[in-house]
This record gives C-alpha cells, structure tokens and sequence, in this order.
C-alpha cells in the first residue's frame, strides 16, 4: 500500500521525535574498565529512557563519589555527580520542589553503605519519588581496593591486608529493615535481561525505589562473583505477578526459582538474609507509603502577592502603631 | 545594585541619635529601707535610660516578665534593647548561682542599639540566681535590687541562713536592696504562686517606670491569646496587684519621657527578623538541622513558611541539610540553610563543592561560643575565618554580617539576590546576642522584587554552554533542570566549560581564575562604608556584626570627653568595600573591636612574632598592611559599650 505525501510527513516526524538509544548517551565514552558491570547498568539505564521516552531535559542523575558515580557523565541528560555519600540528600532536594523531574540515583556500596549511610537510612523513611541504583561491587573501586562494609569476610585489601575483619552489612536486610520502606529489588549485571526488568519495575514504582545490583569488578574482584556465574542454582530468581516474570529462555537456565508475593514483608526478610543462593527479583513493594515530597507540598500557589500579604500579617503581630 | 540594599535599608532606618543630654544614671531613692514607706506623694525621678533585669529559675516565668516590660515600653514609644539570660540548661537546679533565667532591658527615652552597660534595677526570684549576676559583674555599684523575702523564712534552716547571708552580703556592697513580698502577696490571688508572680512583678515594674497600665493588660490580653479568658484575667488581676502594691510600697518612682516615633516599628528578636527575611526574600526551601542559637529561627519559619507553600526541611544532620540546600538550588530558586558554629563546620564540604558547580546558596551561620560544643547559648564572633577560609582549596564565597535587628531582616533578601546574580555561596554571620535581642525598627514595606523571579524554564540555545564564564565578570550562565538543551553533567570535578572533567592543566586554572574573579567583580559593586564619629584623628575602632550599636556608644563617650575618636562597622567582610585603606590612612592608630579571642601584647610569652590577632584584625592587617591593633572578650556576653569606652581610653593615653 502507498501513502500519501502528508501521512509520509506525519510518521517521519513521529519517528523523528521518537527519542533513540543515541539520545541518551552523552557525547563522553564510559571510562570504566573494560567487563565493568557499571556498562551494564548504563545499557539498562539508556534503554529504559528511551523505552519510557523520558524528556531529557526533566531527568536528572545524582551520584556521589566513586568509579559508579561518573555514571552521569555518561547520559544525556541533566546530571548531578556530587560528594563522596551524599548523593541521596542532594537528590531529596532536587524532588522537594521540582515533582516534575525524574530524579534517579547511583551510588556504590561505599558511598551509600558507609560515609552515606545515615542519608540512606533516612531517605528509605523519607520514601521520596526516585529511583535509586546501588552498584555493589563489594569493594572501594576509585581508591583502588579497600574493604567496603559489603565485602566479603576475609577479603585482602589494601587497608585489611590479611582479610578483611568482620562480616559483611546486608544493604537488602538493612533497606527492608527500616520503617515506611517501599520497594527493594536485587539485580546483577550479569543477566541484562532481568536487570533491565528490575530498573523498570523501580522506576514505574512510586516512592523511594531501591535495587541493589551486583556489580562485577574485573579490575580489584576479578573472580568474585565467578561461582554465581558458573552455577545458575546458586541464584534464585523471585517470580510473581506483582514482581517480574521470567522468559521461557531465562527459565531454562535460572531453574531455582521462589514464587514471591512482594508484599509480603516478613518473607521479603527472611529471603534477603540468605546470602547463597542470592536472591535476584522484587523483593518488596508497597505502593502506599506516603511520600514524604507529597506530604510536605503545599496546595498554595508560590506568588509574590502570597508572601507579601503573608508577611504583612506577620508584621502585624509584631508592630508598634504611632500612638494617634 | 543589589549589594546597596543593606545601605538603603541603612538608611531607612530613623537617624542615629547622639545623646544630647548628660546621663542621669541611677537616683537613689529618698528614703532607703524596706520598701515599707507608704509615700502619699512620691517625687518621680527623670530618666534618660535605665537597664532592668528580671531573673528567676527557669520556668518561673521571668522572661515572658521582661519580654512584655520591653513590648509595653516599646509602645509606649521608648527605644529598647531587650537581651536574654539563658541558662546553658534547660532545668537547671532551682535556686542556684548558675541558672538565672530571664532578661535584661535597657530603656531609654531615644533609639537604642545595644544592651548597654551594668544594670539599675534588678528584680530576682531568688537571692541565688542574684548572686550569679553579681558575681558576673552585671550590677552597676549602688543598683536597685527587688528580691523576694520569702527565702527569709523557709522551713529550710539552709535556704534560710543562705538567704540571710546573701542579703547581709548584698547590703554591705552597697546595693540598694528592697525586700518584696511577692509570695505572701500573690497567695492573696493564685493557689500557686509560682505561676504569676512573674505578672506581680510586671505590675511593680509599670509602677515604677510609669507605663501605662492599661497598655501592659491589653499586652496580657495579647501574650495568652491563645489560652483565652482563663488565665488573661487572673494575669490581669496579678499585673495590678503588683501595680498597687508598689504604688503603696515603695518610695522611688522613675519616668523615662519616649521621644515617640512617627513611623510604625515592628519588635523582634534577630532570629525572628531573619526568618521573616527568608520569607520576604523569596527563598522557597530553608534546610536545617537544630543547634542553637539557630534553632529559633527556622522554629518561627516553619510557623509561616508552610502557608505560603514554602518548605523548612528538618535533615538527618548537618550535611544533609547542606547538600539538601544544594539540591534545591540546583533545581530550583536558591535555598537557605541555618546553622551555627559546630555545623558550619560539617558544612564545609558541602559549600565548597556549591562554590565549584556554582550553584547559589545562602548558609547562615548565627554563632555560639567555641570551638566544640563551647558555649553553646552565649555569643561569639569566632567563626570570620572559617566563613571565609573555613573549606578546603580556594572556594572564594561572599561573607557579609548584619549588625542590627533590621538588618537580620534585609540581609537575607540582600543575600539571595547576591547568590542569584553570581551563583555564588553567601554565607552570613549573625550571633546568639542579635538571635536572642530585640529592638524596635521601622516595620518594613513589602517589595515585589524582593523575591526571586520564577525559574527559568525556557529552551537553551544550541550549543550554549552551562560554564561559558564571562571573561571579565566570570559568571556563567546557570542551566537548571527542565530547561531544554541544557543538559549537561555538573560535578565538583575541574571542569571546562562545557561542564566536562577537566584533564588539562589549563582548564582548572581558568575555573579558578574565573570564580574568583566573580568576587572582584561583586566587590565592585559595593559602596564605601561611612565612618561614625570623627572623619579623621587619634584612633579608628573597626568592628563587625553585633558589636555594632556599642562600639558607636563607646566612640560617642569618648568624643564627648574630647577623644578623636571614629569607627567603621564592616558589612561585607569578604570581599571587603572599596575605600577602606583610604580611611585608614586619617588615623594615628587603628584597632578592631572584637567578640572574639585576641591574645595580649601584656602576656609573658606573647610578642609580635606570636601574636595571635583577632579575626577581623588579621584579614585587614593582611590586605591593607597597616599594624592593626585588636582587642576582644570572650565572656559569652555582647560587649558593653562601657567596656571598650575603657579600652578606648586606654589606647588614647
Ligand atoms: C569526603 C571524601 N572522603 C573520601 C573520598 C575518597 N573516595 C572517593 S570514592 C571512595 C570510595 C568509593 O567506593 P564505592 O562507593 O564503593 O564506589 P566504587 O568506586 O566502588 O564504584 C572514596 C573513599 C572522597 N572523595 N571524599
Ligand atoms: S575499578 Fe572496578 S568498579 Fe572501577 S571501573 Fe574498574 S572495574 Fe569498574
């Protein structure tokens, strides 16, 4: 079938302002290792926005400090890399009075876990709009190798160089362990797939979206996470209607799998303190804890004539009238 | 330009008066004794001022006394100066030398702009809390003191015997000490008399300085609004109990005639100016966590911020509320965070990654005494240098300071504005004397343009660029989220124009050079600050911030007596006002007054090679390089004018 010139015009220009992969990419090439996994969350990350067609011009990327954190460099969008730990409080600020930006956070496991760990704490009680990205790589990978609170017991760093000392923080326990949480998922780089899914799921959720995702680092952890590689039992996919559904092909592979209704806390729980096999899925969701930008924005109108006549009331508690 | 404001609103204000006439000081009354001469017909004595002090345990109530005695002569058309004495804790244990509670107000017929010296009359609760203000030397020699008898007769042999021993101890120091029955007296009206007494001594208090009695019912009337006829009335009634009771008991009765302004005039404290200036300012977002003397500030805010769909975010912490500031900024009008000394501190990081990304930023910092913990109720002027150099790298910021109630109020608008025009940090230093005084001044017109213009939301021109400094001026454009094209990576990393890390050497030393030429850039903009006193002579007192109304007192003592003596009061301190050096060049000797640490020249092992200076002292020594001589106290209390007219004095010898 032919079209006619106009219709022609009329899908050109809708295709024209479809937004493509290319659109969210900036014009700098990721500088990370080469089998970093932070490209796969970035890969997951562009694709997502082109998926949900986000305006770049409303998306805004806070990060901290840390080989994760020059993540924003990479979109193109606007971006926000930050200070060491303090990604989720300059975020909070961003979305208290601008609802009309999406506002995504990455931070690494030390940035969010350790020098940020009071804001993260917070932030999950906030339950703020946003979607925030943990990549754990289980160690300190801008500074070159010290232990993070999420490393391995026993693992040699520059700074515990016969192991490290004690037993790892569980970020998922922590996240699910503090009150007005409202949704925690757990990716890992390697299944693009699934990662993918999981960015989705916490970016369609409303409130503070958290996803740990295991992030591989060839550089200081080169075979960490090789057993999770290797054998697909020690990872257990978490599957639900409410959560995400795994493919036919996906299902070949990943055979360990937990039917899990997300909005069931005490399961939620005990799921994320199990550490082999990792549990990879949504983890809990709950679509009804309040927002604390929700709750502090204001019905009124911000006009010059609102403060002025708010401040002469003001004023008039307090003044002094010449006597006559 | 915007910098100007703080001199117009200067200027606004009524003319500085001089007092013409000679101090009365304290008249002794004509019969001394208990307060139990019946005088048909009392001689009232003329005043020209007087400073009172009301003090109790805490919780006894003897602040809400002061405060109304400040609002009633207020309105009578007195110029005032209320201070506040605070105890460091909350409950301390009652009857002790360490927990006076309450205020202190000067009255005087004119304007006043400070505490003023020692006090004349002195109402105490208790002889205890009195000791505490004797032994701090707040007395003047010979002052009236009205201290409840009670104590006289207590079940307690101990509480009896101290109390006795303390009047024996205040009598023989000459003070003129009146025994009131407060108790006894209230217990006539009130079950409790601890709730009230403090109105009876609101009541004596309006009979002795002659204040309209009906103007302090209807001050009752408007305090307890809230708790309604129930407890305005028996307040009432204790007011004029006091009142007759004092008419019938004591024999002094003072006048201080009110030179009555023509304008209305708005009472505050400097907290509640300032938060009434982040109101007018525009300023959306004010980020705080608690620390006093701040705290009272963003209290009063988040009362009316809310209404006009403003926000006071309580953060987890210090920096928190910083990066929260930040982040609002970023995305929206420019934000304020309230702090004092301990929190700058945790702060730093934070400003100085605003003055790399160039994001605008108000920071107040109302001061305490320090360093650590400190003295965290008392004043201090000891944070100039870690406002201006307290972060790491070279993060220049403007640094200015109000020294007046009125300017807590437009140096809030006067720093938004600054913020807004050069992306800069604006940090502004008040102290806990300003947070917790109050002082009448011209109530305010609203101004349209006092706050911020919306935000910009309009399309970016390709290939503009967010760092494109001006080379003169070096401010950069600001893209704010939302604004098409504008997309770009901002980053506390050296960045080139275009927002890109910078890996060349060049690049980092061009952003430096540029963020510091904003500060050039805005010191031009700023006007020469006029000299107070004597245009030229023997000695010039600099001084910043709160210091402000006793340093010009002193300077006017001293003239009186013949010294060619001026001051100049910095409000900008970094960067500082043109034409200073030039006014510096007209004296003999200059010195800065200052709230602050400054070691003696007189100590063993101190000299010139190990001096350490004042902070305000040091920075001009070093720009302007004239030998600066300082002087300062760190009392925890504002400096009296009485005391630097001494040092003044001292230097003029
Ligand atoms: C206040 C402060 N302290 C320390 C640093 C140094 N620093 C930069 S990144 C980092 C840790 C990075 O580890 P992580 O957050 O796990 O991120 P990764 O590099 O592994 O992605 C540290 C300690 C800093 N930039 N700022
Ligand atoms: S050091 Fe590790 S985390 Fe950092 S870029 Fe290299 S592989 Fe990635």
């Amino acid at each position: 079938m032919t079209m006619s010139a106009p219709a022609t015009n009329c899908l050109m220009k809708l295709m024209d302002n479809q937004q493509t992969l290319e659109d969210y990419k900036s014009d700098i090439s990721p500088r990370w290792c080469t089998g970093c996994g932070n490209n796969a969350i970035l890969a997951a990350m562009q694709k997502l926005c082109r998926t949900e067609q986000l305006p770049q011009e409303k998306t805004v990327f806070v990060s901290g400090i840390g080989c994760s954190s020059r993540f924003p460099h990479y979109m193109n969008t606007y971006g926000f890399h930050g200070i060491h730990g303090r990604a989720l409080p300059i975020a909070e600020g961003v979305k208290m009075r601008r609802p009309d930006l999406n506002v995504f956070v990455t931070t690494g496991d030390g940035d969010c876990c350790s020098i940020g760990a009071a804001h993260w704490i917070h932030a999950i009680r906030y339950n703020m709009d946003m979607t925030v990205i943990l990549h754990d790589n289980l160690v300190y990978g801008l500074t070159k190798m010290q232990a993070s609170p999420t490393s391995p017991r026993g693992l040699k760093t520059n700074t515990s160089p016969t192991g490290a000392y004690l037993e790892p923080l569980n970020p998922l326990t922590a996240t699910l362990g503090v009150s007005n949480v409202s949704f925690v998922a757990q990716g890992v780089d390697w299944v693009p797939e699934l990662l993918y899914d999981l960015i989705s799921e916490a970016f369609h959720h409303k409130g503070f979206s958290f996803v740990r995702v295991l992030q591989r680092c060839p550089e200081f952890m080169p075979d960490t996470f090789d057993p999770w590689l290797q054998d697909a039992e020690k990872t257990l996919l978490l599957t639900h209607k409410e959560g995400i559904q795994i493919s036919p092909s996906l299902s070949k592979v990943y055979k360990n799998q937990e039917l899990h209704d997300p909005s069931d806390l005490n399961r939620a729980r005990e799921i994320a303190s199990v550490l082999d096999p990792i549990p990879v899925g949504v983890l809990y969701r709950n679509g009804s804890v309040p927002c604390y930008d929700d709750i502090r924005r204001s019905e009124t109108p911000y006009t010059p004539e609102v403060v002025g006549t708010a401040l002469n009331e003001e004023f008039d508690k307090f003044t002094i009238w010449p006597a006559q | 330009m915007e910098s100007q404001l703080l001199d117009e609103s200067r200027q606004r204000k009524q003319a500085r008066r001089v007092p013409n006439k000679k101090r009365k000081g304290t008249s002794k009354p004509a019969k001394k004794g208990k307060g139990r001469s019946p005088s048909a017909k009392k001689s009232v004595v003329t005043l020209s001022e007087h400073v009172v002090e009301i003090i109790s345990d805490s919780g006894e109530g003897a602040q809400r006394c002061g405060q109304s005695f400040g609002s009633i002569a207020a309105r009578m058309g007195n110029g005032i100066w209320t201070v506040e004495i605070i105890p460091a804790e909350i409950r301390p244990p009652a009857r002790s030398v360490a927990g006076a509670s309450g205020n202190r107000i000067r009255v005087a017929s004119g304007p006043v702009d400070n505490g003023g010296d020692e006090a004349d009359l002195v109402v105490a609760f208790n002889e205890q809390v009195l000791l505490g203000r004797v032994r701090a030397k707040e007395l003047k020699p010979g002052c009236t003191i009205l201290m409840e008898n009670m104590w006289r007769t207590d079940p307690d042999a101990g509480v009896a015997k101290s109390y006795a021993k303390a009047y024996e101890e205040l009598t023989s120091a000459g003070y003129d000490v009146h025994e009131i029955p407060m108790e006894v007296e209230c217990l006539k009206y009130v079950p409790d008399a601890r709730r009230g007494k403090n109105m009876f001594a609101l009541g004596m208090l309006c009979s002795i300085y002659s204040l309209d009695l009906q103007m302090a019912r209807d001050q009752i009337a408007f305090v307890f609004a809230k708790k309604g006829a129930k407890v305005i009335e028996p307040n009432q009634e204790l007011l004029d109990a006091g009142h007759a009771w004092a008419e019938a008991n004591l024999s002094f009765k003072y006048e201080i005639p009110a030179e009555k302004a023509e304008v209305p005039q708005i009472v505050v404290n400097g907290n509640i100016a300032l938060a009434l200036g982040v109101l007018a300012s525009g300023m959306e977002v004010c980020a705080m966590y608690p620390i006093t003397p701040a705290t009272s500030a963003s209290h009063y805010l988040s009362s009316i911020f809310e209404k006009v769909g403003c926000v006071v975010h309580q953060a987890e912490d210090e920096i928190a509320a910083c990066t929260f500031a930040i982040g609002s900024s970023y995305a929206g009008k420019c934000s304020v965070t309230i702090t004092s000394g301990p929190g700058l501190s945790l702060k730093q990081e934070a400003i100085g990654f605003a003055v790399m990304a160039e994001i605008p930023m108000v920071v107040v910092d109302v001061q305490r005494g320090g360093p650590s913990t400190g003295q965290p109720t008392k004043v201090e002027q000891g944070d100039l240098l870690p406002a201006c150099f307290g972060g790491h790298g070279d993060a220049p910021k403007v640094v200015m300071a109000p020294s007046s109630i009125q300017d807590c109020f437009y140096s809030m608008i006067t720093a938004r504005k600054i913020a807004e025009t050069f992306h800069m940090v604006v940090v502004v230093l008040t102290d806990a004397s300003l947070a917790t005084s109050q002082q009448p001044f011209p109530r305010p017109q609203f101004n349209e343009n006092w706050v911020a213009p919306p935000v910009d939301q309009s399309a970016v021109s390709e290939n503009a660029m967010p760092y494109d400094w001006d080379a003169r001026i070096g401010v950069a454009p600001r893209f704010t989220p939302g604004q098409p094209q504008g997309m770009h990576c901002l980053t506390g990393l050296a960045h080139d124009p275009s927002s890109h890390v910078a890996y060349d050497p060049e690049i980092n030393e061009e952003g430096i050079r540029h963020r510091s030429q904003k500060l050039a850039a805005f010191q031009k903009t700023l006007k020469t600050p006029k000299v107070f006193g004597d245009e030229e002579g023997d000695l010039l007192v600099i001084g910043w911030g709160s210091t402000r109304g006793a340093i010009e007192e002193a300077v006017t003592r001293v003239r009186a007596e013949g010294g060619k003596v001026g001051s100049l009061h910095l409000s900008f301190l970094q960067p500082m006002a043109p034409g200073i050096k030039e006014i510096l060049s007209r004296f003999t000797q200059v010195m800065t007054v200052e709230n602050t640490w400054c070691d003696s020249l007189e100590e063993e092992l101190v000299d010139e090679s190990n001096r350490r200076y004042a902070g305000l002292a040091l920075l001009l020594r070093a720009r302007y390089l004239v030998d600066i001589d300082c002087w300062g106290e760190v009392k925890g209390q504002p400096i009296k004018p009485g005391s630097i007219a001494r040092v003044i004095r001292e230097k003029l010898k």
